[in-house]
């Protein structure tokens, strides 16, 4: 897990792959306004890290965005990228280098999807066999198919569609640094949660720098490395990656803003596989008795789990299964609800509940019991330090 | 004195139906037979019309230009138009007449005067159209003001530009019909040189009207043809 490391380079540009990103107390003051909207906000986004803005309607975060590609100017105060000032670059040259999505996505309705995600590639003169491979390339990356998609205009998209072209192009010329403004705000909650989930996917392979802006905690939780929370006044609230902001938030506007089930909201950054299971007691028909009763004892769960040949679960056994010589198939009740080693523990624990049950057994991907889950283990997670919790990107990511 | 004019023109219209003619009526086989007296008015109707727009429509593209990246300036600009547009065209060509004297020339300025306005207002109404977030997302992309406009807000605004070209075109092709005034010739001139004679004022009329039609057409094909975007619907 080397995130903080610039990632290796992937596409053809030959920039480097990721930037690093420093605001340097950098303020707005629109012309006319006394209170600035972005109010000397520090802050340091580790190249290849998703930063994510989040806070209550104009509390500043699209602006704060904007000044990093100098859509907004800066009134005082500095945004490095790599270490050198924006505000010493060309406006169009600097904005060729950083992706920009938005999320009214701005596609260029008189232009082909091609056409569209060849914007930059052709602004910076790329011969124009490796520009139709790159649209094809970033096509397939957002899954879409190329051969389906290129010569279609914008309004012969769905919307869903039109937000993955609209990413595309933000990558198309491999930018080291990606500005996404509520890229996924338009979108139904269906498929919203698929774009992250994707977008998600797509960041571990490619690793940018990314500033994504929303005004949704669970949104924030979800994609960032870090969140920066802001308030009002765009004064910066807290920063901090998504696990430690749940545990410690550091005042009442940020407990406030992260909601009161914020323990809850931690346990959708863990999955299952991530902590210490119960050992469970498994047992075949036709096992010696003794050995089904050494078992449990050796266990946390106090009744034996009766698997088939492949140790997929078949239920938890009766007292009466273990009165003769052999154990027999006399179940008490069915291995329910049956947890999924890729589910986060906020659905694990929501099954759990849901089937009344204090524990439920652990499936790998084959099916085969891995180990048991309870409420007491959800309980012990719950009070792990958020250094040990994995950020929900990487959670997500890890299972590609 | 009427009659003396009539007895004129009269013998002036060779051939045909001569009771027809006689008559003033509309005659198709005279119609057929002079066809070709309406040739030339027809050349120069379309040449003063065609010159006008393109003169027209680089000044008021010019404007336009100018005034979308200074908004002050539409105002004032579609002021001044508006009253070139309201000005009466004969007015126009009598005020001319000293100064350019009869001609192409004083037409064509006539012409031209009464075009800015519809051509100005629809090239702004285009640009004013072009989705903001578009403008967004092609200045965050990293294109200069001249690559927006060129590449983005020209193209954008074609279907308001060119429809604002077919409605000066056809106003055009109607107001040269009064060209004559000028001295600049046109259909015009052969109806008001008989204009009892039904068949002659019916054929230039006619002509007139089959002109204006045909620049609408034309413009409208080369409009579907640039905007092929604009008809693209979720299929
Ligand atoms: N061009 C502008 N001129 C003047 N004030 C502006 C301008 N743009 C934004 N503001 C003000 O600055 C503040 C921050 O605006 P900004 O758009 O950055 O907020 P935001 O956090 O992105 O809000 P939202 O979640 O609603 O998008 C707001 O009070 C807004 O009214
Ligand atoms: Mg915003």
């Amino acid at each position: 897990m080397n995130r903080s490391e610039p990632a290796q380079e992937q596409g053809p540009s030959a920039r480097p792959a990721a930037a690093t990103l420093e605001f340097r107390e950098a303020t707005k003051i629109y012309p006319g306004q006394d209170d600035p909207a972005v109010d000397a906000l520090s802050l340091t986004v580790p190249a290849g890290e998703i930063c994510v803005l989040v806070g209550p309607s104009g509390c500043g975060k699209t602006t704060a965005m904007r000044m990093v590609n100098r859509m907004i100017d800066i009134t005082s105060g500095d945004i490095l990228l790599d270490g050198r000032s924006v505000r010493e670059r060309r406006p169009a040259e600097l904005r060729r280098e950083i992706g920009y999505a938005i999320q009214q996505i701005g596609l260029f309705p008189h232009l082909t999807v091609a056409d569209n995600i060849a914007t930059v590639p052709r602004l910076l003169g790329w011969p124009k066999d490796r520009t139709r491979a790159r649209v094809d390339q970033l096509l397939e990356l957002v899954s879409l198919d190329p051969a389906d998609t290129r010569d279609r205009y914008p309004a012969q998209l769905s919307g869903g569609q039109r937000q993955r072209v609209g990413v595309a192009r933000a990558l198309a010329a491999d930018p080291p640094l990606m500005l996404m403004d509520e890229p996924f705000g338009a979108i139904d909650p269906i498929n919203r949660e698929r774009l992250q989930n994707e977008f998600l996917r797509l960041q571990k392979e490619i690793r940018k720098t990314v500033v994504f802006v929303t005004h949704d905690i669970d949104e924030a939780i979800k994609m960032g490395d870090r969140i920066a929370v802001l308030q009002r006044g765009g004064k910066l609230a807290q920063y901090a990656p998504p696990a430690e902001l749940l545990m410690y938030p550091n005042g009442r506007f940020v407990e406030d803003f992260v909601g009161a089930d914020r323990a809850l909201k931690r346990l959708a950054l863990q999955r299952v596989r991530d902590i210490d299971l119960w050992k469970a007691p498994l047992v075949r028909v036709g096992e010696p008795v003794a050995d089904a009763r050494r078992k449990v004892q050796d266990s946390d769960v106090p009744y034996p789990l009766l698997v088939d040949a492949d140790g997929r679960p078949l239920g938890w056994l009766s007292e009466r299964a273990l009165t003769g010589e052999r154990v027999t198939e006399d179940l008490r009740s069915k291995a329910e609800p049956a947890v999924e080693l890729d589910d986060v523990l906020r659905d694990a624990l929501s099954d759990l509940l849901a089937n009344e049950a204090q524990y439920g057994p652990v499936l790998d991907a084959r099916g085969a019991v891995a180990g048991v889950l309870s409420l007491e283990i959800i309980g012990h997670a719950l009070q792990e330090p958020p250094e040990q919790v994995r950020s929900g990107a990487d959670a997500l990511a890890a299972d590609g | 004195m009427l009659d003396l004019i009539a007895q004129v023109q009269i013998q002036d219209r060779s051939s045909g139906d001569a009771s027809c003619v006689a008559d003033n009526g509309f005659c198709p086989s005279w119609i057929v037979d002079n066809l070709n007296r309406y040739t030339d008015p027809l050349l120069q109707h379309v040449y003063l019309t065609i010159v006008s727009l393109a003169i027209g429509f680089a000044i008021s593209f010019g404007l336009a230009l100018i005034a979308h990246r200074r908004r002050w300036l539409v105002a004032p600009i579609t002021q001044i138009t508006g009253v070139l547009y309201t000005l009466p065209s004969i007015a126009v060509f009598f005020l001319l007449l000293p100064i350019t004297g009869r001609g192409n020339t004083t037409a064509i300025i006539a012409l031209v005067a009464y075009s800015l306005l519809i051509i100005f207002r629809n090239i702004i109404a285009g640009l004013d159209n072009v989705p903001a977030e578009t403008k967004d997302a092609g200045r965050g992309m990293g294109l200069t003001d001249r690559q927006l406009l060129w590449r983005v807000e020209l193209p954008l605004a074609l279907p308001e530009i060119l429809a604002g070209l077919r409605i000066a075109a056809t106003t055009t092709v109607g107001l040269a019909t009064l060209a004559f005034f000028a001295g600049a010739g046109g259909l015009g001139e052969r109806i008001f040189e008989d204009i009892v004679f039904k068949s002659n004022v019916v054929t230039a009329g006619a002509l007139a009207v089959l002109l204006a039609a045909a620049f609408d057409v034309v413009i409208l094909i080369v409009q579907r043809a640039v905007t092929p975007w604009a008809r693209a619907r979720a299929s």
